[in-house]
């Protein structure tokens, strides 16, 4: 930051904003431009969804493919876009643009306590949400309200809470994080099925492993920033899947790794037969028992991963952590590591996504290389990013959005009563994505949570606003 | 090699090119242990660049740059020193190091020489109570069995951070900067966000603090308090300062030597009067471009 900007810093910010003449003519004005903008709005949505929405190819009865157009769904879907810009610049755009030219207010007292009840809340919430799910939608029910939505959001969240050390806290852009959960997850099929070791015995395992192939990659990368850090993350991340692909005697390729010993009760594994868990607990077996385990597994592991990053804020690594994504400079002016400061960053990253991994497989029983492309990387990242970086409550509420909002779609059957019975709403699962995203942005640029919490305090805890945080630049 | 006893930093033929320009050229000088001692020189003279190489951030083309802490006796180990490739050697109540073989973070970690930045560098987004503990980074980490026993929450790492946060706070006392504890430092105005800086620098426990024009952007009264806290620091830890100065109220009162640079070359050294005098430095600034640093000087010179 320069000298002249601290400076200028100092003043008070005059109120800005359009002082038009004429009320009238101001809304003529207002009217004006936002026809404007939603026209290139409009133009911008049909440029792009003339390709996506517009064209459809169709196998035809001899096998030939032919192309076949979708006009009236091209323009309805732009339309909409149009009228949606139109709405929003009438409205809620002008309110927001004057939003931010307030200071951020201070939160009162009333919302900081509500702050603090929300932990507690959210965790006793997730404790108990097995059992509200049975009671709700009876045993049958349950089984895909606790695997599709509890665990895959806590995998979701465990791994948002990983990546956010390196990216929130460190702030190094790691665009091949699924790399380390591909490692967790691949050191526990092999192990578990070649060594026949035991869930508990290989999930500090994979970690291990997958932190030690952080560092690897760790050495030669840091002394990269930036841009061109990412890049090279991200293409460490491919490096990893392709060798997953190609090395057929270890991995057997894209046809994967089935059978994989599932995670058992201290020992009682889960199954119908006689030493079954469901038979020592006499009770009826069910596979909601394995499911509901598996639940609480991933959800012990996820609040493992959020308290030791509290801890680790409040220790000098994780102040360090912080100090490098301020500014990495003055970190050594300081006496500090930096390389040994990332490294341990990474290592701390690529832990938690090979304890996260190695619950995959087990959950799974299956894994292939199909379960760790790019884009496994990119939705992870978008979740810290969206939470907030450095916020562990803000990335936890954006999984629930993100990796929830996906999943609902697959349950919105009245809406093939409104678009017809060849709809599928699972098509437009990223479409929901990237929308919600663009929504977190324009509400919230900066991510959900984006004010940072002091690590320590002498007299009273302030948080601080987003705009002195900085993002790091690697 | 005879030099002198009390000199704490001993910089010889020191020369740093950027491609073709010589930022620094063939540059020897000393800074005696507790004293302050000023670097002045037109704009682009070369002066933080020697602060760059003194402090590691820079690795200089050619030159010995030689620091010692303890027993005078330990410069005799110069030569030796250098002829071993070794950072540093230690001898009877003395050490040695040779900072352009040393990287950067261990520069202040080891030979203790902690330094400030032309363009204030703090850490905007945490606080500045974060700021201080942050400069206690090594003392921490030992004390926190580097992160193990703190995960485990053993108690020997709760009394150094308590220590650490105390130490922090004698500090801020000192530079007046108490109640502004837990406020970001990058809300502080500008003229505490340099005190801040200075405080930071010295909790590493610095032999030498190099500060890179701390009285920039400062009003005359803030530059006098300034000049107060420096003569404080000095005479109550015994902490040497070496200074880049634009400000000669500044260079003028507290300084015991100084030296002057113009386009990398040493054209003057000595204490504060002779150097005011001299002809060649007269020359130097007169020759700037800079219309308020011209009238600056002669109001102080002429
Ligand atoms: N990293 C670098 N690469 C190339 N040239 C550099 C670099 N750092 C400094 N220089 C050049 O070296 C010369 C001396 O710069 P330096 O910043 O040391 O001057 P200074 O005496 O500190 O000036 P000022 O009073 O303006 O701070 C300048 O010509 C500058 O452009
Ligand atoms: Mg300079």
């Amino acid at each position: 930051m320069s000298a002249s900007g601290d400076r200028a810093g100092e003043q008070p910010r005059a109120p800005r904003g359009p002082a038009g003449p004429i009320p009238a003519a101001r809304a003529i004005d207002r009217l004006a431009s936002s026809v404007r903008e939603a026209a290139i709005t409009a133009a911008l949505a049909f440029g792009l969804f003339l390709p996506l929405i517009g064209f459809e190819t169709v196998t035809n009865m001899r096998n030939e493919v032919t192309l076949k157009t979708r006009w009236p769904l091209l323009f309805a879907i732009t339309a909409a876009v149009a009228i949606g810009r139109l709405a929003y610049m009438l409205t809620l755009g002008p309110a927001l643009g004057r939003r931010r030219l307030r200071a951020a207010p201070a939160p009162s007292a009333w919302r900081a306590r509500a702050g603090g009840l929300f932990v507690p809340f959210a965790i006793a919430l997730v404790v108990l949400y097995p059992a509200l799910v049975i009671v709700l939608n009876g045993s049958s029910g349950a089984l895909k309200w606790i695997d599709n939505f509890g665990i895959q959001i806590l995998i979701y969240v465990m791994l948002g809470w990983g990546l956010n050390i390196v990216v929130g806290l460190a702030g190094l852009l790691d665009l091949g994080y699924v790399a380390f959960y591909a490692v967790g997850a691949y050191s526990y099929a092999l192990l578990a099925k070649t060594f026949g070791l035991a869930f508990w015995i290989l999930l500090p395992l994979a970690g291990i492993l997958a932190s030690f192939w952080g560092i690897l990659l760790g050495f030669p990368v840091l002394r990269l920033r930036g841009d061109y850090l990412a890049i090279v993350t991200l293409a460490f991340g491919e490096i990893i899947r392709i060798v997953l692909v190609n090395w057929v005697d270890l991995t057997n390729g894209y046809a994967g790794i089935g059978g994989i010993p599932r995670p058992t009760f201290f020992g009682i594994p889960f199954n119908a037969g006689d030493d079954g868990f469901a038979a020592v607990f006499g009770l009826e077996f069910s596979p909601l028992h394995r499911t509901i385990f598996l639940y609480y597994i991933i959800l012990a592991l996820a609040l493992l991963t959020a308290y030791v990053t509290v801890r680790l804020r409040r220790l000098p690594v994780g102040r360090a952590w912080e100090a490098l994504r301020e500014d990495e400079i003055a970190c050594r002016s300081l006496g500090i590591n930096t390389t040994n400061t990332k490294l341990t960053a990474f290592a701390m990253g690529a832990m938690f996504a090979g304890f996260a991994g190695s619950f995959f497989a087990a959950r799974q029983g299956f894994i292939s290389p199909e379960s760790f492309t790019f884009i496994e990387s990119a939705t992870i990242l978008s979740i810290v990013v969206l939470g907030g970086m450095g916020s562990q409550i803000g990335v936890a509420i954006a999984a629930v959005i993100m990796i929830g909002g996906t999943e609902i779609m697959r349950e919105l059957d009245f809406l093939k009563d409104i678009f017809g019975q060849t709809f599928d709403p699972t098509q437009y699962r990223m479409l929901f994505f990237g929308l919600a995203m663009v929504v977190i942005m324009v509400v919230r640029p900066r991510g959900l949570i984006s004010r940072r919490e002091p690590s320590v305090f002498l007299r009273e805890r302030k948080t601080i606003s987003a705009d002195l945080v900085k993002e790091g630049r690697g | 090699m005879a030099v002198a006893g009390n000199t704490l930093l001993h910089v010889e033929h020191l020369t740093m090119r950027f491609g073709g320009l010589v930022a620094v050229d063939d540059l020897s000088f000393d800074v005696n242990e507790g004293e302050i001692t000023a670097l002045i020189g037109p704009n682009g003279a070369g002066k933080t660049t020697v602060f760059n190489c003194i402090t590691g951030f820079y690795h200089p083309s050619e030159g010995r740059l030689g620091l010692r802490h303890g027993d005078a006796a330990a410069w005799d180990m110069l030569d030796a020193l250098t002829d071993s490739g070794a950072r540093y050697r230690s001898q009877r109540g003395g050490t040695l190091f040779l900072l352009e073989r040393m990287p950067d973070y261990l520069i202040t970690h080891q030979a203790r020489v902690a330094r400030t930045f032309q363009n204030i560098r703090l850490f905007p987004g945490m606080t500045v109570l974060e700021n201080l503990l942050v400069a206690q980074h090594n003392r921490l980490m030992r004390a926190s069995g580097y992160t193990l026993f703190g995960i485990l929450g053993l108690s020997s790492y709760g009394a150094a951070e308590r220590a650490a946060i105390d130490k922090a706070r004698a500090w801020l006392e000192r530079v007046g900067l108490l109640d502004r504890a837990d406020d970001p430092a990058g809300e502080l105005p500008y003229g505490a966000q340099r005190r801040l800086e200075i405080a930071r620098a010295m909790c590493t426990d610095p032999v030498l603090l190099c500060l890179d024009e701390p009285a920039a952007g400062l009003n005359p009264r803030e530059s006098a308090e300034l000049n107060e806290l420096l003569l404080s620091i000095r005479a109550d830890r015994g902490t040497s300062v070496l200074l880049i100065e634009h400000d000669m109220s500044v260079v003028m009162e507290i300084s015991d030597h100084v030296i002057v640079l113009d386009y990398g070359v040493k054209i003057a050294d000595g204490p504060p009067r002779a150097v005011r005098d001299d002809a060649k430095v007269i020359a130097a600034y007169l020759g700037v471009a800079d219309e308020e640093e011209v009238a600056e000087v002669e109001a102080e010179v002429g």
